[in-house]
């Protein structure tokens, strides 16, 4: 295969890999303080609908994406409200997230199925972007794929470097000694939430404006449960989680060139590829049980009261 | 003053089942609310999804088949629940039990026989099985979260589904529609009576509600199993084989799901086609919560859903609005249940500190 069309399948991966960071590291986020938000998928078709309807009526792209994270963010308040102040069930709320996002979504978006939209440019920075190979390979992305780069390492400082980050990991560990310390365990638990539905917004609105330009019914197709799945398999670790990323992002393009390859298996298999895969990695990293006692917040699931 | 919760010294019995009567009503006017903020007046919208669809007999029967898939999914589903076993592919089970029972139809219907029937549903029951027996088997021996296996499983049955109508099972003399051939009449779920589609799936799930009640409240396995969810620790002091509860909880609810597959396609579908459940599998879920894990619960939960799901029809007809709405609305239904649940554990007071 020629050069250009590996650079293509490197891009590809990486445009790919995006949504998934996005998700990933706001859920991150959210379970390190404890809380299991399992409405990801939903959050990210409010995200992806939002941010697609503010887009086309604006003009306006980044007006979407801070649409998006308004509505990702309300979305989380929602399972905030439940699981935090109404001591509501954490997976069984997250279920309840995910099946009303994917109806109010469905709803919203009727009359915007199907319509085009100017999807995100590609950036373009003098010089670097017109250098041979790595120009291409390196800064001709949109501004949302730098900016999951940009939040990786945000992310990265916040948990292991400051001191609200060191705070945020107590309370997922330890939420009444943390609460008999003084540290404000509810509050905190909110806004890891409200961070991790910014992200699914974010998230949502990069597919149907980036990915695939234009807004479908159930586009996320099972990106949020991924995500939900890539924090496990990234042992609740940053630098893991956008590995795991690009390796899932791979796989998912790897259906779009195994033709390329010579493959001739049904489409319909090599889209199973990302489902199998984050199957077969679960049980890669689950099959230790101490792996997972030794990495995931301990409080995880469990709700917090200090009333109670 | 402000509120404060107070911790009941024990969980409220009235309460348990005031909360989904409290939700309902919620997500009644909640809805009603919705669709005037919509411009349509709320005497037609009540009677569209309330009055209208159970309006006639045929209407009636209408309820009893949507009924069908979501109660035998909903009494799977609430045996897992109940010892915190959270399947929530019944979905993928569902669509591969109607894979499995097409295909035996497919490759000995073409003579009429009297077994066939029976043979398609076991296969379909099998089907549900196996494929709920792959979150089982990865949960047992390799600790792996049976939510999302079970959940990615869905995708892959769909996809599996969609191989097989777009492929091998394709019916040649169908214009290249992605469908099987049509079932022969001996291929069919017998009907329970003239002009209507209800058929004698909806009495299998009547009683496999009534064996859910006895096997939950009546045998030794139900009693582990509850044990398990209430009280792990003392579940596990006990003796209780945990992998036990996993493979019973997967298998049965694999089972009710490819049932309720099997007999959507043997049903009211009459065929293989890239769609064999508008969500049944998903909304089960709200169903098993709404019913308090009871077999009779889930049994109105189900007819409670089943006229969600007439109503998003007869809104798309004649308010001409989404029948996204249904979904809309069951994801309402469990916020309000999950918000009412807290009284059945606290007490509010108004008391000042």
């Amino acid at each position: 295969m020629s050069l250009d069309t590996w650079i293509a399948i490197f891009v590809s991966t990486v445009v790919a890999a995006t949504p998934l960071i996005y998700a990933a590291l706001g859920e991150l986020v959210t379970e390190k303080a404890g809380v299991l938000n399992l409405g990801v998928e939903g959050m990210m078709l409010v995200g992806a609908v939002v941010g697609f309807i503010v887009g086309v009526n604006s003009g306006s792209l980044v007006l979407g994406y801070l649409a998006a994270m308004l509505a990702g963010v309300l979305m989380s308040l929602v399972f905030g409200v439940l699981t935090i102040t109404l001591q509501a069930n954490q997976v069984a709320t997250g279920l309840a997230l995910t099946l009303f996002g994917a109806g109010l979504s469905a709803f919203v978006g009727r009359s915007y199925a199907g319509q085009p939209i100017d999807g995100a440019d590609a950036l373009h920075i003098p010089l670097l972007s017109d250098l041979p190979v790595v120009g291409a390979l390196l800064f001709q992305f949109n501004a949302l794929v730098y900016g999951a780069i940009a939040l990786f390492f945000a992310v990265q400082w916040f948990l292991s470097r400051s001191h609200a980050g060191l705070r945020l990991r107590a309370i997922g560990e330890a939420p009444s000694v943390s609460h008999a310390i003084g540290h404000p365990v509810q509050k905190t638990r909110y806004r890891a939430v409200m961070f991790g539905g910014a992200c699914s917004g974010i998230a949502g609105a990069y597919l149907s404006t980036a990915l695939t330009p234009m807004w479908v019914e159930g586009m996320s197709s099972g990106r949020g449960w991924i995500a939900l799945a890539l924090v496990v398999f990234a042992t609740w670790k940053p630098l893991r989680v956008l590995l795991g990323a690009y390796l899932f992002g791979g796989v998912t393009v790897l259906q779009l060139y195994a033709q390329g390859f010579g493959l001739t298996v049904p489409s319909e298999f090599l889209s199973m590829l990302p489902y199998a895969a984050t199957i077969v990695v679960l049980v890669i990293i689950c099959r230790d049980p101490k792996t997972i006692l030794l990495n995931q917040p301990a409080s995880l699931g469990k709700g917090f009261h200090p009333d109670a | 003053m402000r509120l404060r919760l107070e911790k009941r010294a024990a969980p409220s019995a009235a309460m348990r089942w005031a909360a989904p009567l409290m939700a309902t009503l919620l997500m009644l006017v909640t809805g009603m609310l919705i669709l005037v903020l919509l411009g349509k007046a709320p005497g037609d919208a009540f009677r569209v999804f309330f009055i209208k669809p159970l309006a006639s007999v045929y209407g009636i029967g209408e309820l009893l088949l949507k009924t069908t898939p979501l109660l035998l999914c909903g009494l799977g589903l609430a045996i897992g629940f109940r010892s915190n076993v959270w399947n929530i592919g019944a979905e993928g089970q569902l669509t591969i039990g109607g894979i499995c029972g097409a295909g035996v139809a497919l490759a000995f219907g073409d003579t009429e026989s009297s077994w066939l029937l029976p043979a398609m549903l076991i296969a379909g029951i099998v089907g549900g099985m196996l494929w709920a027996a792959i979150p089982a088997l990865l949960r047992t021996r390799f600790n792996t979260s049976e939510i999302l296996v079970s959940l990615m499983l869905v995708y892959i049955a769909q996809l599996l589904l969609g191989y097989l109508v777009h492929g091998p099972w394709r019916d040649p003399d169908g214009y290249n529609f992605p469908q099987s051939r049509l079932f022969n009449d001996w291929e069919l779920l017998p009907l329970l009576w003239d002009g209507v589609r209800t058929n004698i799936a909806f009495l299998i799930a009547l009683l496999l509600a009534a064996l859910s009640w006895i096997f939950t409240a009546k045998t030794y396995a139900g009693y582990r199993m509850q044990v398990a969810g209430l009280a792990p620790a003392a579940a596990a002091y006990a003796g209780f084989s945990e992998r036990r509860n996993i493979w019973l909880a997967l298998l049965i609810s694999g089972a009710t799901a490819g049932l309720a597959g099997i007999a959507e396609v043997a049903g009211p579908i009459g065929q293989l086609q890239p769609q064999v459940s508008p969500g049944y599998g998903f909304a089960a879920i709200i169903v098993a919560f709404v019913g308090r894990l009871h077999p009779l619960g889930i049994l109105l939960g189900s007819l409670l859903m089943s006229l969600l799901y007439l109503g998003g029809e007869q809104a798309q007809i004649e308010l001409a609005l989404p029948s996204a709405i249904t979904g809309l609305f069951q994801g309402l239904l469990l916020f309000f249940l999950l918000a009412a649940d807290l009284l059945v554990n606290f007490r509010i007071t108004g008391s000042a500190r």
